[in-house]
């Protein structure tokens, strides 16, 4: 059984102005897995960070890591934490290598150029050791800030939307990087709003809107309950409307009358589609294939997003 | 006690001095030559001599003043200012380090830079007037101490600041003129009693005088006085800066 290495409760944060980024979010992280926050814009998927790892002073609740108080015991909570921000904060005249150097130093660790040669080198930065930051592509400064996170050698993992702005080959890149972190032991929490990003990634999933998080639960299980699936049944003919016999039914036919489609919920007693197929054969239609779909991430995302919106408990 | 995280920021900040060596240490030096020229040279040999002090050598102390002065408010909010301004104060908010831990990092880093210059500009005095230290310990100390407390004052600065403008503000609009009128080129007892009155309300009258009586034993208010505002504006400085980190003032959502 994991145990959580990460524990956040009831946090808070209202700004002077009366904003509230954060409402009484808790969640617990287990160590080793990979959670990915999801989130649109502006969700407080960011500030649920920066009050973690210390940027952002919480109005109230309490977050321990490794049963370190982030608060009273800031010196040990963060010395388990690494954090990737999202935008490229780096000095531009400094040199890869003095600017990893700083942030292991900065954090209280002796230095140790083996250890800084075998992450730079982890991420194919070796060989820019020298070069002053300026001269790096976006890409490898986004490394460069993941070396940094990593060099006083974290427990835990921030990454603060890790590809927003970057290209599809480099994201998969990031992607690699990620599970080659988590493989060696390293928890990863990582904020995105594209749902490809935490389908790919995550084994768990929490989803935050309006400052608060609406659920966490595993990737699979979360599209297996929140799952619709579509039944797609293509015919041999074309047909102008739909049969009387299919009409209390909740289908509807393509524009070329060739395909009816059926959603129906996995989580529902009955699926429907036994009756359906009957019905099919009543009205004399003739199947040429039939195929189903699992509703995506996105999809799951933008209905919970719209329950929160219309005030219905997910 | 985070040591290497005061280390760490030290090594940082001094190793950006020695890359733009250039700008830190030419520059300055050079300024100060020319205030020998017109002040000592051009100025001096039409004043000859103030309180038994030939001018050129009297306007030392306050020179090397006016320069350690600029340069620790200078080099200590920029280095917190930038990274304010470059957005990589995050990895100072978010290590394990407390406020006194970074605070020394910043200001031991430009603190020793001033006063390295400090040095430099003593050392080019030497290429221009004849020059007697009577108290060199007490130069030392009134140098170090003017160092730290005006780094400490310029971090200050930096964390206020929003903009460059306001990073400039201060040293242009307050501290130049107050070392003007501080007594760095003048006795305050040359000026009428009238504005010696006022004067003893300028601070910097008391580093420049107690820094003038480091090196030919004449002071214009006595030496407890500049020990005691020197001492003084060193313990402001450090409150204030306690009150920032505790409140997160400007640097903490």
């Amino acid at each position: 059984m994991p145990t959580p290495i990460l524990n956040v409760d009831q946090l808070t944060k209202t700004y002077e102005g009366g904003f509230t980024a954060l409402d009484a979010v808790s969640l617990e992280i287990m160590e080793g897995e990979i959670l990915a926050l999801l989130g649109p814009n502006g969700a407080g998927k960011t500030t649920l960070i920066s009050a973690i790892c210390g940027i952002v002073q919480p109005t109230s609740g309490r977050v321990t890591v490794g049963g370190f108080d982030t608060q009273s015991q800031y010196r040990g909570a963060r010395d388990l934490i690494g954090l990737v921000p999202q935008e490229i904060n780096l000095e531009p005249f400094e040199k890869v290598i003095n600017t990893v150097r700083f942030s292991r130093g900065l954090f209280g660790k002796p230095r140790d150029d083996a250890k800084i040669e075998q992450i730079l080198r982890q991420l194919s930065l070796w060989d820019k050791k020298d070069n002053a930051i300026r001269e790096l592509s976006g890409g490898m400064k986004r490394r460069v800030l993941i070396a940094k996170a990593l060099s006083h050698e974290p427990r835990v993992l921030f990454l603060d939307e890790p590809t927003a702005g970057v290209d599809v080959e480099l994201r998969r890149d990031m992607w690699e990087i990620v599970r080659e972190l988590s493989d060696s032991g390293v928890t990863i929490i990582l904020t995105t709003h594209y749902i490809e990003e935490a389908e790919a990634m995550a084994d768990r999933v929490g989803v935050i809107n309006k400052g608060q998080i609406l659920l966490v639960e595993e990737k699979a299980a979360l599209m297996a309950r929140m799952g619709q699936k579509e039944l797609r049944i293509d015919l041999n003919k074309k047909i102008d409307a739909i049969p009387e016999e299919l009409s209390d039914r909740d289908v509807e036919l393509s524009d070329d009358g060739q395909r009816l489609t059926y959603r129906y919920d996995t989580r529902a007693e009955r699926t429907g589609i036994v009756r359906l197929l009957s019905a099919l054969q009543a009205a004399g239609l003739s199947v040429a294939d039939v195929e189903t779909k699992q509703s995506s991430l996105e999809e799951i995302f933008v209905g919970l997003v719209q329950d929160q919106e219309k005030g219905v408990a997910p | 006690m985070n040591l290497q995280a005061v280390r760490a920021i030290y090594v940082f900040e001094m190793a950006r001095t020695f890359r733009t060596i250039a700008q830190s240490i030419i520059s300055p030096v050079l300024s100060t030559s020319l205030y020998f020229i017109v002040f000592g040279t051009a100025i001096g040999s039409r004043i000859q001599q103030v309180e038994g002090v030939s001018y050129g050598a009297f306007i030392v102390p306050g020179l090397i003043m006016l320069t350690v002065l600029t340069q620790s408010i200078s080099n200590a909010s920029f280095g917190i200012y930038f990274p304010k301004f470059i957005g990589t104060i995050y990895e100072l908010l978010s290590a394990p380090a407390s406020f006194l831990e970074i605070t020394a990092g910043y200001v031991l880093a430009a603190a020793t830079k001033s006063f390295m210059i400090g040095l430099i500009i003593l050392l080019t005095a030497f290429f221009f007037v004849d020059l007697q230290i009577l108290h060199p310990i007490w130069m030392l100390t009134f140098l170090v101490l003017t160092c730290l407390s005006f780094s400490l004052f310029g971090f200050i600065i930096g964390i206020w600041a929003q903009n460059f403008e306001q990073l400039q503000l201060i040293p242009l609009l307050a501290v130049t003129p107050l070392v003007f009128l501080g007594g760095a080129f003048y006795s305050i007892t040359m000026l009428p009693e009238g504005w010696q009155a006022v004067s003893l309300f300028n601070p910097v009258v008391y580093l420049v005088s107690g820094f003038r009586w480091s090196f030919f034993g004449q002071a214009d208010v006595a030496l407890v006085w500049s020990i005691m505002a020197i001492l003084g504006f060193t313990g402001a400085c450090i409150l204030t800066i306690g009150w920032i980190f505790k409140t997160g003032w400007r640097i903490r959502a």
